[in-house]
């Protein structure tokens, strides 16, 4: 006879508020096979599994139900604790009573009825529910990180110092990201540079990463531990190995004039290139789109010019399979493209510019030598705007989100203005200040008090261009209630972060769950911030939602830490929730094996004392099987059952619905 | 579109008679039959909802109600704020029922929402691809024009719909098929003073000067307006702008309605063009003369 224990949480208010819990556990109690009902607080609390714990031992329980919230969020603590009083875990099973019932019902007699069904549903599955035992897998302990920017390259570091391999896949031609981009950082305005490029050779020379650069994941396959991964190593034109990065070739390349993406359209650089001098690796790629002899067939320039004959015209994209146990998501960001804002121009106008460029601008190695110059005519500008928020916070533009790093490189850029233009003005408007982080308040009264900045906090509704070159800013100063006009030389739109383009395909090749703004989702907000739903696959930096460079690392060690922690171990253990082929009844029809999407199933062939085959079944791999189902619905001769699923355990919660 | 309803409000009666008897020209050669809603009243235009948003609802309302009444399916409006009192109260009443309701209690009549509403600058683009389509000469070629759109021809998105709110361009067709060439200036969706041109003149100047100052830095011969109100503070008030000392401004204020029916060949006297404050009848001149001289060059460089 069975003997189910059935435990209710309130959830704090989460449920109670729309839930009668008590009446629930009343009609638990009355339930065909309970024999035990109790409700709480807090289910989940340490008095919460000490009363199922308890209970388990004294009642003698052979099943346990606990209504909760989903299983996605407790499941793992409650069958933990099953475990430790001696029952095995896959006994226990969780209704959902928050997610699917009070979270999203308001009548409270109605939600109160529903949870008893909920309960009820599961009273009678776990009836049914037989002992499982985890599935131990081998684990392939190199780590893949995806993207090179200050997360990937942290992430990278990290677990190579933590004495596994890593991969580094980053799709342009050297790693940096961004960062490398930047002039100076806030809060403390050192070199953006200075301290990038050396942990960008430390990735290059470090014995346990083996970086691919001009890469891109093509597929994905298999799961936690043992991922397969399709890389494309794309057709540099170059051979990297013969290469010494001398320049001849790029010295010699006749297409100039390519707007450089580096510097944010503001420099150009050739066909042939290598992003920026400090380039990791420091090696060129062909573009192309631009290069003459691979689009017309006439050139050669950087072929005669190369002493070492390393480049190579025929050159074709490579496809590299690799296998992984875990992969970190960096991928980074984008800043929006303002020609939305048909208000600031729409695009039209050179002068109005974005975060990336006026950094190209202040930074030494950018286009000007790092004075600020506007990209027109090449004038010192007197009075620069800038203007926050722009696209962030903005429903209309499709993105309620704040983009949180503008409040700071704004400010950052109003000073360093302000230091390389001493009599100049810097105007900006804002919404609101946001500055939290260390040392980030007083770095903003810095810009204000000592170099000068004008905050004005109001939204700007128009900026014309004037004959003589200078742009009209409308806008409103909120605080004096007024509205006010700035004539200034250069606009500096403070655009919302937006997700990598691409990075929506890359999520669904890994499983990945994004959310409407396109920012890989965690699997929880607070206390699983750099996992996914996807086992095995870790986030780190802005790919998640916008982040400084502080919180990226942060962010990206603590990525790595999972990555070795997973690692730690040999094996791994799995749900046992796979499919099982009843070989009696088996007819080897192989409709299962053309179904399985993990390629799972595999022909086994039954053979008698003497070696001789009897029968010819379909067997499931345990370590590849991912517990879907799909076998299951194919089979004709009802011959699969999925455990924890099987279909007694499924027809049973349906019957005592009627 | 064989018929039309047709509502002229108070403008076009008044201040905006260019506007109606253009327009009307215009329907006459394409064939158009214009309905005029019977009975209609003032549809509020920039004063009732200042005083009650009630009474702001309710006078469009009663107009809805009657044209439904009448049989009509679609309402041209060719006055900016007709048509933007009259959609915005469509928009409203369907949205909401309780205004509705309140609405239907208040004045009496039930207006179910069949309407369409049509403004002068999607009327005028429905001629020339359709019954106007081949029928238009570029009789203004040579001439530059600022295309004005104010607040009324570009805002309030449930009301102007397929337009870029912020950079609108629903006259440059019809303007380039009369052979005008439309310049890229600053001030196109620009306030003109709008309702303020009684109650608060000075403002209505200094905006009014504001815009005209950058049409003509843009290089605009002429102004092209949809909207009667922009229409008499930019035209009528352009010569107090100038004794008040602002700017010597001299800019023909047409309406688009005008600029089409000349590349159609309508006689300009039909469609009041003498009556402008600011001499409007020159335009053609303007596009003559620049015809010839561009001839002239033309014949030069063959030579």
């Amino acid at each position: 006879m069975a003997r189910v224990g059935v435990f209710l949480c309130h959830c704090g208010e989460n449920i109670g508020r729309t839930v009668d819990c008590a009446a629930v556990t009343a009609a638990a109690a009355k339930m065909p096979g309970v024999v035990h009902a109790v409700d709480y607080k807090y289910m989940c609390s340490d008095p919460g599994q000490q009363m199922i714990k308890q209970a388990i031992v004294e009642k003698k329980l052979t099943g346990v139900v606990v209504g909760a919230c989903s299983p996605r969020m407790h499941e793992p603590t409650f069958r933990r604790a099953a475990a430790e009083a001696g029952l095995n875990p896959f006994l226990l099973e969780m209704s959902n009573l928050r997610e699917h019932c009070s979270w999203v019902h308001e009548d409270r007699a109605k939600a109160t009825e529903k949870a008893v069904d909920l309960v009820r549903v599961m009273v009678e599955k776990v009836k049914h529910n037989r002992k499982l035992h985890s599935i131990r897998v081998p684990i392939e302990p190199t780590a893949m990180v995806v993207g090179g920017g200050i997360a990937g390259i942290q992430a990278a570091l990290d677990i190579a110092n933590g004495g596994k391999k890593v991969i580094l896949v980053e799709k342009s031609p050297s790693i940096g990201g961004h960062m490398a981009r930047l002039s100076e950082t806030f809060p403390t305005l050192d070199c953006s540079q200075c301290i990038l490029t050396p942990r960008m050779v430390e990735v290059a020379s470090h014995p346990n990463i083996t970086l691919m650069a001009y890469s891109e994941v093509e597929s994905v396959e298999g799961f936690v531990g043992n991922f397969d991964v399709t890389v494309r190593k794309k057709a540099r034109y170059v051979d990297w190995s013969k290469c010494t990065g001398c320049g001849d070739c790029w010295a010699k390349c006749p297409v100039k004039k390519i707007p450089s993406e580096f510097d944010a359209g503001l420099g150009k650089r050739t066909a042939i290139y290598r992003p920026f001098p400090q380039a990791v690796p420091n090696k060129p790629v062909i573009d192309q789109e631009h290069c003459i002899m691979l689009t017309k067939g006439k050139c050669g320039a950087c072929a005669k010019a190369c002493q070492r004959g390393a480049i190579n015209y025929k050159d074709q994209d490579e496809l590299v399979k690799i296998k992984v146990g875990a992969v970190v998501l960096a991928t980074g960001f984008d800043l929006w493209d303002h020609s939305a804002y048909g208000e600031y121009g729409g695009g039209r106008w050179a002068d109005v510019i974005d975060g990336f460029q006026f950094e190209r601008l202040a930074s030494a190695s950018g286009p000007t030598d790092g004075e600020i110059r506007r990209p027109s005519d090449g004038r010192i500008p007197q009075t620069v705007v800038f203007i926050q928020c722009c696209g962030s916070r903005d429903d209309k533009m499709g993105k309620a989100y704040c983009s949180k790093i503008c409040c700071m490189y704004t400010a950052k850029h109003a000073m360093l203005y302000k230091h390389k233009v001493h009599e100049g003005r810097a105007v900006i408007f804002y919404m609101d200040i946001r500055a939290g982080g260390k040392g980030y308040e007083e770095f903003v009264r810095r810009a204000i008090e000592a170099d000068g900045a004008e905050y004005v906090r109001g939204r700007v509704s128009r900026i014309y261009r004037r004959a003589d070159g200078k742009l009209i800013v409308k806008g409103a100063d909120t605080l004096a209630g007024r509205p006010m006009t700035v004539e200034a030389d250069l606009v500096v739109l403070a655009d919302a972060i937006v997700p990598r383009t691409g990075s929506e395909r890359l999520a669904q090749m890994f499983g990945v769950g994004y959310d409407t703004d396109g920012f890989y989702s965690e699997a929880h907000p607070k206390l699983r911030p750099v996992e996914t739903s996807a086992a095995g696959v870790f986030l780190a930096g802005a790919c998640q939602a916008p982040k400084d460079i502080p919180d990226a690392v942060s962010q990206a060690s603590a990525a790595a830490s999972k990555v070795l922690g997973l690692f730690s171990k040999p094996e791994l253990e799995r749900e046992p929730i796979i499919a099982r082929v009843n070989e009696n009844t088996c007819v080897h029809c192989r409709a299962c094996i053309a179904a399985c999407p993990y390629g799972a199933i595999e022909d086994f062939e039954i053979k008698d004392r003497k070696g001789n085959v009897v029968k010819r079944v379909a067997r499931v791999n345990e370590g590849l099987c991912q517990g879907c189902g799909t076998c299951v619905a194919i089979c004709r001769s009802n011959s699969i059952d999925l455990d924890g699923f099987t279909d007694e355990q499924v027809f049973s919660e349906i019957v005592t619905l009627e | 579109m064989k018929t039309i309803g047709y509502f002229p409000g108070c403008s076009l009666h008044g201040s905006g008679r260019e506007l109606d008897m253009s327009v009307k020209a215009l329907a006459r050669i394409a064939g158009v039959e214009l309905k005029e809603v019977e009975d209609w009243n003032c549809c509020g235009a920039s004063a009732a909802h200042n005083l009650n948003h009630n009474l702001a609802v309710a006078l469009p309302y009663r107009d809805l109600a009657l044209a439904e009444a009448q049989g009509l399916t679609e309402i041209l409006a060719p006055c900016a704020a007709c048509f933007a009192r009259l959609k915005g109260t469509h928009v409203r009443v369907t949205r909401s029922p309780e205004l509705a309701a309140q609405m239907r209690e208040i004045t009496g009549l039930e207006y179910r929402g069949t309407l369409r509403f049509v403004n002068v600058i999607e009327f005028i683009g429905r001629l020339i691809e359709g019954p106007l389509k081949g029928k238009l000469a570029p009789r203004l070629a040579g001439l530059k024009v600022a295309a004005y759109y104010g607040c009324l021809m570009s805002r309030g998105e449930d009301v102007i719909e397929d337009e870029d709110h912020e950079n609108p361009d629903g006259m440059t067709a019809a303007l380039e098929a009369a052979g005008a060439k439309v310049v890229d200036w600053n001030f196109a969706t620009e306030c003109c003073g709008g309702g303020f041109s009684m109650s608060n003149t000075d403002a209505v100047l200094d905006l009014s000067h504001e815009l005209l100052a950058d049409a003509e830095q843009a290089g605009a011969q002429a102004i092209v307006t949809g909207c009667p109100m922009c229409h008499s503070n930019l035209d009528m008030r352009q010569l107090t702008i100038n004794q008040r000392g602002l700017g010597s401004h001299d800019m023909p204020v047409l309406y688009l309605s005008e600029v089409v029916g000349l590349a159609a060949g309508l006689e300009p006297k039909d469609m009041g063009l003498d009556r402008h404050f600011i001499d409007a009848m020159r335009v053609l001149d303007i596009a003559s003369a620049a015809q010839t001289a561009q001839a002239a060059a033309a014949e030069t460089a063959k030579k």
